[in-house]
């Protein structure tokens, strides 16, 4: 399992993927704080302008991390090879999925000038940001544990991007405040309620409001590991084709 | 060391491996032989652990492979058709993969790949990205694949499939001189290569087993076999043909461009030995005398469409 984390990990890096993509995430993140979050308008020392758009840029930067795992796998045929070695279905699963996230992680660390900028220009709360980074690491996590599933039932990966892409864009759009505003007269609060419970979103926002809730963490980690229960489970079934 | 009893593989109804038997010892090549699609590379991925079988059971080295997955595919180096292999890595990275997911580690692990890559002629590539590899390299890499963790099982699906004669010949070399220590099972659509280096070969057709023996009795079957085909110095002398057609064991003598005889014998049995001692009473000029083995091909016809050219 090891070895196959590893060499998952070290493959972003052996091709130019791996830079393009944190190059492209940093200043995805970075460029969405100063220009859409107006940083410096707001003069705050706070990082609520830079994790506000997450959501949002994970949107296609996850599912693009994601995408070929399994597919790629599948239309170059190292499936069969993947699964004649001494690794377990679940371990296979589980180190592909870790592999990612720590990939995903460390372009998220790279962000640090951004938190030592904030202090140079004023007294954050310390405690806020770091729930913000933990709740945009989930956040990552479920994302790519959706984009896991769909890479799982294809062998095209622009199919795998197209579909994560819009199954993630749901689950966000469901705690988005305009559509519940909308939804809310018609369907009344608590049906509104139930269905933001069910949002990306929602969770991520009251991480970065700095409560850790109980229920955000169970919901980050169920999607997580009910998406790597139905990647093992699709594999199972669907090995050969 | 390999024991298969009754294993069956259906695809959604139907059906692809036929509750086929059969056994391979210690110092065994085995191949399977039979048309695309017949079953071949489905038994092989069963026993591989890639497929689940339907019904029935495959031992390896006593251990059953739906029973003990992990511990079997240790036992097992497979190469599967058509070598995949993860094209951004190099030979020696991808190697090293293989070797760390088999469980060789830092001192082990290095003798295994410089052990492989000698085997297999890869060592001048091992810095190079497989993607860029030629097929017959790929080939290559993917037996190397096979081999790192020195596998007492071999399974592989047409292991010469891409490579040029010379390539073939030496694939063929280190098969042949691993297999004592091993048993092996390879896929081929080549005769030749199953003459070349297997001491047994199954022909599947239609996921069942309809010939189970060594390359020679599978020849026998042949209506060639052991015919013998003289071409003369001019034309073939009719006292010749008369006295070969008196013999009791002589099913047929035919004539060909005036120059060439074909004799073929009743029941397959070899003649040279009586046919010699008339040519030499006839002090006749030969050009030409060739004892035909059987012809592969027409068997392999005959058996898998039940009929002959």
């Amino acid at each position: 399992m090891k070895a196959l984390f590893q060499k998952e990990l070290m493959s972003y890096f052996y091709s130019p993927v791996a830079y393009v993509f944190i190059i492209i995430f940093l200043l995805a993140t970075v460029g969405s704080t100063f220009f859409l979050g107006r940083f410096f308008e707001a003069n705050q020392a706070s990082l609520e302008a830079f994790f506000l758009f997450h959501p949002w840029l994970y949107l296609f930067l996850i599912p693009a991390v994601g995408m070929g795992l399994w597919a790629e796998e599948r239309s170059q045929g190292t499936i069969e090879l993947l699964f004649t070695l001494p690794i377990g279905l679940a371990q296979a699963v589980i180190a592909k999925f870790l592999a990612a996230w720590a990939f995903i992680a460390l372009a998220l660390f790279l962000t640090f000038p951004m938190v030592l900028t904030v202090y140079f220009l004023g007294n954050p709360d310390g405690g806020v940001i770091l729930a913000s980074y933990l709740g945009s690491l989930l956040m990552a996590g479920a994302y790519l544990s959706i984009t896991l599933v769909i890479s799982s039932l294809t062998r095209n990966q622009v199919i795998a991007f197209v579909v994560s892409v819009m199954i993630c864009f749901l689950l966000v759009l469901l705690g988005w405040g305009v559509l519940t505003d909308f939804l809310e007269p018609w369907l009344g609060v608590i049906v509104t309620e139930t269905i933001s419970g069910f949002s990306f979103s929602t969770h991520y926002n009251s991480i970065t409001r700095g409560v850790i809730d109980s229920r955000s963490l169970v919901f980050f980690l169920s999607i997580m590991i009910g998406g790597l229960v139905i990647n093992a489970m699709i594999l199972e079934a669907k090995k050969a084709q | 060391m390999i024991k298969v009893e009754e294993l069956r593989k259906e695809f959604a109804g139907l059906v692809a491996v036929d509750s086929i038997c059969f056994e391979v010892a210690q110092g065994e090549v085995l191949a399977f032989l039979g048309p695309n699609g017949a079953g071949k590379s489905t038994t092989m991925k069963m026993l591989a652990g890639f497929l689940t079988p339907t019904s029935g059971q495959a031992w390896i080295k006593g251990k059953e492979v739906s029973a003990e997955p992990l511990a079997v595919k240790q036992l097992i180096g497979y190469l599967p058709e058509s070598s995949p292999s993860y094209k951004n890595l190099t030979v020696k990275e991808f190697l090293g993969f293989i070797a760390k997911a088999r469980g060789l580690f830092a001192k082990e692990l290095q003798t295994h790949l410089l052990r492989v890559m000698e085997q297999t002629g890869l060592t001048e590539v091992q810095n190079k990205t497989i993607g860029t590899l030629s097929k017959g390299y790929r080939q290559r890499v993917g037996f190397a694949q096979a081999l790192v963790h020195d596998p007492p099982i071999l399974i592989l699906d047409e292991p010469t499939d891409g490579l040029d004669p010379n390539q073939k010949q030496e694939m063929r070399k280190l098969i042949r001189s691993m297999a004592p220590q091993k048993a092996v099972i390879l896929s081929t659509h080549n005769l030749e290569e199953m003459e070349a280096v297997c001491n047994r070969a199954i022909v599947i057709h239609q996921g069942r087993i309809v010939f189970n023996g060594t390359p020679l009795e599978l020849l026998q079957k042949s209506r060639h076999h052991n015919e013998i085909r003289i071409t003369f110095e001019g034309a073939v002398p009719p006292e010749l043909v008369e006295k070969l057609n008196s013999l009791p064991e002589v099913a047929e003598v035919r004539i060909v461009q005036g120059s060439i005889l074909i004799l073929r014998p009743q029941g397959g049995e070899n003649l040279l030995a009586a046919v010699n001692h008339l040519l030499f009473d006839y002090h006749a000029h030969l050009l030409e005398l060739y004892l035909e083995k059987g012809k592969l091909d027409e068997v392999f016809r005959e058996i898998t469409l039940g009929e002959s050219p």
